[in-house]
């Protein structure tokens, strides 16, 4: 926090030397500079700067998160948007971005000075305030790039803090980071101006009226107002507009990154202490606490690394307690390791279960269908085709999709319709079938509350709270069956109008946001039980060493299991260069090669011992 | 303790000998124990080298007029801010006057900062195919038919890149060879398989990455190039040298235009460039086998060690000319490099613990010279051959007993281009034993040399000759470390005698106690 606002200074001294830039009066304009630099207005829009930048920075504190939430459809997304916690922040960046833009103008001065400026419309009224149009536009674009700042942070997860795999020193990382977070500003402010224009050009006269409504001011009908084409396109207004739009986004990304680089920091939790009041602070300990999440990460961090490169506490990891001789640290630490990946397995296995049971259910049911034809009620039929040629009318984007879809309006209209004919499918609405299939159904909408238990904890609040509201008129998770019955063929194509709006890969994505987790606990792990093949003195991981081989082994076949589904790509897609983190998009590659090299790892330095 | 080629025992006359290897290896389950061996044979001849040149496809297809606008966009595309400059000015009939003579100034002046820019690192003008060769441990790269050549760490497999640019993978225990091919696989410069996987192929192409994952059990002869993920960076181009992590998911990578060293997360094909003023890129990278360091030579001279805990890095200038080769002990503690230009072999001591200290506080001051390979005149029955010069390459087998150099040689001045075979002893303290000479067939010279790190025996060090043949020449000794119980015969000292390794070729690694 402290770095960032020693930053500001010279990125508001490169903002003045830019925003002042001319070209043929250099002397003329390093001086300038200077005075301005030095006045007391300056130190007082400065001292304003500090103070958003400060503000931004508590928000990065507030906000942050290490798991990621991925809204799986796009109506999710706008929930999210529309969420009362993300509008404050918006609001609030909203308006620091309106005072850092007129901390700008205020810089910039000339015409941008202030609000109004006197001027003389009537002779016989004398001198009056008129609106300074320049002022106002400098000042709508900061609140512009403010509230999108906040908007693509939602939408890109710009609130999460990704950890590196390589391990730099903080300047390092600083100065590595920096050239691409200046690009990424430029860019940024660019789009923004770009799309700022645009709503300007056609909803211009909205705010102005506005502004001089409240403020008493009067338009000046000498001068052109400004959302005509020619007057939005004078090069030095464009270039002011995009330059503090740029020292905009620069100091508040610049704090972000620091942010990140601060709190993904290597912590090196000591593993066991001599005095029992530091117990609390112990690698295991802080591993096996659920709250907050950074210390689990950050302690799983420092086990990670302290398994492949340090020795000496290596051996205090694999050390016997003095009274008594039990391993306690080696058993918390694998139990912690072993009891998140077996997690994992599970979520899996249950996502995995509910695809399979669904594709099953879909071919008993068509199954149903063909018997159907050897029994007295082979009117059951039509309905069901007719629901097939709905089901093709509705666009939807892949074959998955198709199969929730289908099983949900099967069920549903063998609800629904209630008519003697649906009666071979009310049995199977019953059945054990039926309901992994509606829960799937609501899988790929809420797949963070409707996965398992053990997810739930990790979510994000808003997301849960948000689930069965957006849900309630169909079947949600808690919801008692007798619901299910009310669902009426009107919901159907809603539900298909949500369900196309639903994002590729985000359940994938969703089901893995937090492996970072994993793959520390995995490295970990393997490394450990590699250097205990050397350094383990008294044999206490041989005794947990099968249970962590059919812990690694079973979750490959899981992870194996779930790559072979049809909507999972199997290789990671290229990232956008912007300064949201997308590392959590490719989260599982990263664990599928991790968990491989694991079990080589351990395979490789036991060899023959293990058969 | 110094060694030098005068201490060797001379290399056997004739050239019948020496070629055992290759023909009358009648009794291959020496080699590998019940498997074919992997003598292979790639006559030039047989590859036909792609004639595809870098935009070959415009030739393909006729001339047309197109607008300025859109052969600028194209030429932006292809090759940047210089191409549609260079554009612009040529087409000076249909742009502006102004518009033709400002790009044609600032082409003029870019044309000026650039050759400032390669007076500073000459090795900058040279073409790719050109800085490929030059910075290869292979031997005259571009003449070779086997380009590039690495051992599975984990099994016995083998692949070679040929000069078609194609990838075979060897098996012995499978009768498929899978071929790979990939659109932009050309000119591979280096192989190596990631270790802790079983199917993942780093390959260094001519201006990108290709990993290929090839799955060990499919039948497959040509794998997609689905198969492949390609890792590309902006102005990495070429690649000359890749190196994976021992111990992790890491890889990196060079090339000699490229200030900056990537290191990748190939998982998720993410890079992270290191970036250090000096040196004007890349050229050799090679990881320590215990993973806690990294060689990265430069094309001028200086080389630099990075440290992998926090990668920070320590740079060793003022050499005689760039570091050309190097290799690591398998505990990681001791450096072997040779220097273009000189006959030597250095050695760096790091005596800390990795992984301890964060800062690499335990380097050593100073590089000492350990071996001395420059001609001399060996006495042999036919007569005095003349053995010796520069360093092309240096290995060592992963179990730190027997160095392998790879002496460059000089034709005109009748020096051949040889492999001289050294002993080592790593602890307690380093030794280094002359052992002796290996040799090919008659007018063939070694290009490539690696050891096999899945040999039971001791040591077998894979050569790939001028004519296209890849030989295994196999040292068989005692291991003080872990030794063989198979193997029968008590466990002596290791450097005490070793086993001649073929009957025809006793003399040849009759041992010689310096």
């Amino acid at each position: 926090m402290a770095w960032s606002v020693l930053l500001l200074l010279p990125t508001t001294a490169l903002f003045v030397l830019l925003s002042r830039f001319s070209l043929f009066h250099p002397i003329l304009w390093i001086s300038e500079c200077l005075s301005l630099l030095t006045s007391a207005s300056a130190i007082f829009s400065f001292i304003l700067l500090c103070g958003v930048v400060l503000m931004v920075g508590f928000f990065n504190l507030e906000y942050y998160t290490v798991v990621p939430s991925i809204a799986c459809s796009k109506i999710a997304l706008l929930g999210q948007v529309l969420h009362p916690r993300q509008f404050v922040h918006s609001l609030v960046h909203c308006i620091m971005g309106v005072v850092v833009a007129w901390c700008c103008a205020f810089t910039i001065g000339g015409r941008y000075r202030s609000l109004g400026h006197p001027c003389t419309q009537d002779e016989s009224s004398g001198p009056e305030m008129c609106l300074n149009e320049y002022h106002l536009v400098l000042l709508l674009v900061g609140a512009f790039i403010g509230y999108s700042h906040s908007l693509v942070g939602v939408v890109y997860n710009m609130n999460y803090v990704s950890f590196h795999t390589m391990q730099q020193y903080k300047y390092l990382r600083f100065k590595g980071a920096l050239p691409l977070v200046v690009k990424a500003s430029a860019v940024q402010a660019l789009y923004c101006l770009r799309t700022f224009l645009l709503l300007y050009f056609f909803m211009g006269y909205a705010p102005r009226a506005w502004i001089c409504k409240t403020l008493d001011l009067n338009i000046n009908s000498s001068i052109h107002s400004l959302d005509s084409v020619s007057s939005l396109l004078d090069l030095s207004l464009l270039y002011h507009l995009w330059i503090s739009g740029t020292f905009l986004l620069l100091t508040w990304y610049i704090t972000v990154l620091l942010f990140r680089i601060f709190v993904t920091e290597v912590y090196s939790f000591p593993v066991q202490s001599t005095f029992t009041e530091d117990a609390h602070q112990c690698l295991p300990k802080v591993i096996t606490g659920t709250q907050p999440m950074i210390l689990k990460f950050l302690a799983l961090q420092d086990l990670a690394l302290l398994s492949q490169h340090s020795p000496s506490r290596r051996l205090e990891v694999f050390s016997l307690s003095q009274p008594g001789g039990h391993p306690h640290i080696w058993t918390a630490l694998s139990k912690e390791c072993l009891s998140l990946l077996s997690d994992l397995t599970e979520r899996l296995v249950a996502h995995h279960d509910t695809v399979a049971t669904n594709g099953r259910a879909k071919s008993q049911s068509t199954g149903v269908c063909k018997s159907c034809k050897n029994t007295p009620l082979t009117p059951s039929i039509p309905p069901v085709t007719s629901v097939g040629m709905e089901d093709m009318k509705t666009p939807r984007p892949g074959a998955l999709i198709r199969t929730p879809g289908s099983v949900f309006l099967r069920s549903s209209v063998g609800a629904g319709l209630r008519t003697p004919l649906t009666i071979p499918f009310t049995p199977d609405l019953d059945s054990p079938f039926s309901s992994p299939a509606l829960r799937r159904l609501t899988g790929p909408l809420e797949p963070q509350g409707a996965l398992s238990p053990g997810f739930s904890s990790i979510q994000s609040p808003h997301v849960m709270r948000r689930g069965p509201k957006l849900w309630s008129a169909s079947t949600g998770e808690g919801q008692p069956r007798g619901h299910t019955r009310l669902v009426l063929p009107m919901d159907y194509f809603l539900t298909h109008c949500f369900v196309s709006l639903q994002l590729p890969e985000a359940s994938s994505q969703a089901l893995f946001a937090d492996s970072q987790v994993h793959i520390w606990a995995l490295q970990g792990l393997s490394h450990l039980v590699a250097a205990s093949f050397s350094e383990d003195q008294y044999g206490i991981v041989q005794t947990t060493l099968p249970t962590i081989l059919s812990t690694l082994l079973l979750l490959q076949e899981a992870v194996d299991r779930h790559f072979k589904l049809p909507h999972t790509s199997s290789k990671p897609g290229h990232c956008s260069c912007s300064m949201g983190d997308d590392s959590y998009k490719t989260l599982r590659f990263a664990l599928r090669s991790t968990l491989k090299t694991s079990v080589y790892r351990i395979t490789a330095t036991f060899g023959g011992h293990l058969q | 303790m110094m060694c030098s080629l005068a201490l060797f025992p001379p290399p056997l006359s004739g050239d019948g000998e020496t070629s055992q290897y290759n023909e009358s290896n009648t009794d291959p389950s020496v080699w590998f124990e019940d498997s074919p061996a992997l003598n292979l044979y790639f006559p030039r001849e047989s590859l036909k080298p792609h004639s595809r040149q870098e935009s070959s496809s415009k030739s393909a297809f006729r001339d047309h007029c197109e607008t300025l606008y859109t052969r600028s966009a194209g030429a932006w595309r292809d090759a940047g801010l210089s191409g549609l400059l260079n554009e612009i000015a040529n087409s000076s009939a249909e742009v502006p006057k102004w518009l033709g003579v400002s790009s044609s100034c600032v082409l003029a002046l870019l044309r000026w900062v650039s050759s400032f820019h390669s007076s500073l690192f000459p090795h900058l003008t040279l073409s790719s195919e050109e800085m490929t060769a030059e910075f290869s441990q292979v031997l005259d790269w571009s003449d070779c038919a086997v380009r590039s050549f690495a051992w599975h760490p984990h099994t016995q497999k083998c692949a070679v890149a040929l000069s078609d640019d194609s990838i075979k993978i060897y098996n012995p225990k499978s009768a498929t060879t899978p071929t790979l091919k990939h659109r932009l696989q050309r000119s591979v410069a280096a192989l190596q398989w990631k270790p802790l996987c079983a199917s993942a192929l780093a390959v260094a192409c001519h201006n990108c990455l290709l990993v290929w994952h090839v799955d060990p059990t499919s039948l497959s002869t040509r794998p997609s190039s689905g198969c492949a993920q390609v890792l590309s960076h902006p102005g990495h181009s070429p690649v000359t040298s890749v190196a994976w992590s021992p111990n992790g998911p890491l890889l990196v990578s060079a090339s000699p235009r490229d200030t900056a060293m990537l290191v990748w997360d190939v998982a998720v094909e993410s890079c992270v460039p290191l970036h250090r003023v000096g040196g004007g890129g890349v050229t050799y990278l090679s990881w320590s086998p215990d993973g806690s360091r990294v060689l990265a030579a430069t094309p001028s001279s200086l080389f630099r060690v990075w440290e992998t805990r926090m990668w920070t890095c320590e740079r060793w200038p003022s050499l005689k000319g760039r570091c050309q080769s190097g290799c690591w002990s398998p505990d990681g503690s001791r450096l072997l490099f040779s220097v273009q230009g000189e006959t030597v072999i250095y050695a760096l001591t790091f005596t800390d613990n990795p992984g301890v200290p964060l800062m690499m506080s335990g380097g050593p001051k100073a590089a000492t010279v350990v071996a001395d390979l420059s001609e001399t005149t060996l006495n042999t029955p036919d007569g005095d051959i003349m053995v010796g010069g520069e360093i092309q390459s240096l290995v060592w087998d992963p179990r730190g007993e027997r160095l392998a150099v790879h002496v460059k040689g000089d034709a005109g001045a009748g020096r051949p281009a040889m492999i001289a075979v050294f002993k080592t002893q790593i602890s307690p303290a380093f030794k280094l034993l002359p052992c002796g000479f290996v040799q090919g067939e008659a007018g063939t010279e070694p290009r490539l040399m690696q050891f096999n790190p899945n040999y039971q025996h001791g040591a077998q060090l894979t050569v790939c000759w001028s004519n296209g043949k890849i030989t295994h020449v196999p040292f068989c000794f005692m291991s003080a470390g872990n030794p063989q119980p198979g193997l029968g015969g008590s466990p002596s000292l290791p450097l005490t005698q070793g086993r001649p390794a073929d009957y025809n070729n006793q003399t040849l690694y009759t041992e010689l106690i310096s």
